[in-house]
């Protein structure tokens, strides 16, 4: 509700572009041109929004997932961290943006390459977050595991794990944000649905009306997204 | 039965530096104090004595046994864990399951009743550091290596944890590291003096601790200690 006061301010500006500058409406729609075929599109941009929806869901879960398993690998092998901390930072250095003609390629017109997108860019932020929240446990806690003289496994699961979940749920919320674009990314290279194809559809035709619904749609995703994000964070942070 | 053997004998270097000297450390049954000025390598041997890396290289032996009661000067407590949790994390270290039990029954005796699910937050430093005696003490270890864990506590929580500690681990070997003369003579049987790369043993009250400085040659006993802590350091 804090978010209220802005929103209608930006709804109000935009209003106010449209108006003083005689703009035609395929290029800025007014607000409520584009309310009008949000609710003329309903079905069409719900379906789409399932689908984008369930490709970013699949990719920061299996981003995520994978994210954690390298971290949980580095930070258990030396030479693993060695080995793969240059790779990783190299894998960064590629656009993502760049890869996806090229997954597209590979991987067809599905949902795979949409998916493999979103792993991708997931996938960083959340391993080096992980990584350095295990790596960075206190040397006095590690203590108490060499006392006991538990192995690698056991403090990791009892002390290592423990200690970087609150930087994994910070993660997470970036990750979060993210990952919508990869999904977007990939459906604007190459797709049959989804709310980037529906954008991409709507710009070809020049319906600005829709593609704006379609971008709103996206952001409210996206926003839903950082809110679970977040309570998740909320919990992996204060014990 | 007397418990196994605790001794140290050998040499340190940190990087060129010679930390302490070749030295022996055989500790008696009870209560000895390793007292000097700070990078004396105190803590060094202690952690020696421990298993745990030091940084410096040490050429000698280390005779100690298995199972080591340990408490550092912070009270180490996993944030997210009870304070029963964390009374049995060394248990579920070694892979054995936690005695809540005995945990809960340790929680008690230190006057911690009641408290056995609060998290460390929700706790007082001085009750921290009891959490954090208990999950010493439930290791019912041979060898207890205390490495200054009742600095942080202001002076009637200090000394109630002393009195704890020092009933709780009788018949036991403990090497207690201390900056404070006070507590050497208060509770060591035993005081060593860690200076300039060597160790040397100092008079300490006779009698069972914890001494009183109503005993008599208290303030005798401390002179000397504080005369040679004034020159060591």
């Amino acid at each position: 509700m804090k978010a209220l006061g802005p929103v209608i301010f930006l709804v109000a500006a935009w209003q106010a572009v449209v108006s003083l500058t005689g703009v035609p409406p395929f290029i800025l729609p007014p607000p409520l041109m584009v309310l009008a075929a949000a609710r003329a599109n309903v079905d069409v941009l719900a379906l789409n929004a399932a689908v984008t929806a369930g490709e970013v869901l699949a990719g920061l879960i299996l981003g995520t997932l994978t994210g954690c398993a390298v971290a949980v690998a580095m930070a258990l092998s030396e030479r693993l961290r060695r080995f793969l901390k240059p790779v990783l930072v190299l894998s960064q250095a590629i656009p993502i943006f760049a890869l996806a003609p090229v997954l597209t390629l590979w991987l067809g017109y599905g949902l795979a390459p949409k998916i493999l997108i979103t792993v991708l860019i997931v996938f960083f932020p959340l391993a080096s977050v992980f990584l350095d929240g295990l790596l960075a446990t206190p040397e006095g806690l590690l203590d108490l595991g060499r006392i006991a003289r538990a192995g690698r496994w056991r403090s990791l699961w009892l002390l290592r794990i423990p200690h970087a979940l609150p930087a994994l749920g910070a993660g997470l919320g970036v990750a979060a944000v993210y990952a919508p674009i990869g999904a977007v990314i990939g459906e604007w290279v190459g797709a049959a649905q989804g709310l980037g194809y529906v954008m991409l559809m709507a710009n070809a035709r020049s319906h600005a009306d829709l593609m704006f619904a379609a971008l709103f749609v996206l952001v409210g995703l996206t926003l839903a997204l950082y809110a679970a994000a977040g309570w998740i964070a909320r919990r992996l942070r204060t014990p | 039965m007397t418990p196994p053997p605790a001794r140290i004998e050998g040499a340190a270097w940190l990087g060129d530096r010679v930390l302490f000297a070749p030295l022996s450390l055989d500790l008696p049954v009870g209560w000895t104090c390793l007292i000097g000025p700070s990078g004396a390598g105190k803590s060094t041997v202690l952690r020696l004595l421990a298993g745990l890396p030091t940084g410096a290289r040490f050429e000698g032996r280390v005779t100690a046994p298995d199972r080591i009661a340990y408490m550092a000067q912070s009270d180490l407590l996993l944030p997210r864990l009870s304070a029963v949790e964390n009374a049995t994390l060394g248990q579920r270290l070694r892979g054995e399951p936690g005695d809540r039990a005995r945990a809960a029954a340790l929680l008690a005796e230190m006057g911690l009743a009641g408290l056995e699910q609060r998290r460390p937050a929700a706790l007082s430093g001085g009750q921290r550091q009891r959490v954090s005696l208990a999950r010493a003490l439930i290791e019912d270890a041979p060898l207890a290596l205390l490495d200054e864990p009742f600095s942080a506590l202001d002076a009637a929580n200090r000394q109630r944890m002393q009195d704890l500690a020092l009933a709780r681990l009788a018949g036991r070997r403990v090497l207690l590291v201390t900056h404070d003369p006070l507590e050497a003579l208060r509770l060591g049987q035993r005081i060593c003096l860690m200076a300039g790369g060597r160790m040397e043993d100092l008079p300490a009250l006779p009698g069972p601790a914890p001494h009183s400085p109503q005993e008599p040659g208290f303030g005798r006993v401390y002179d000397a200690l504080m005369a040679r802590l004034m020159e060591a350091a």
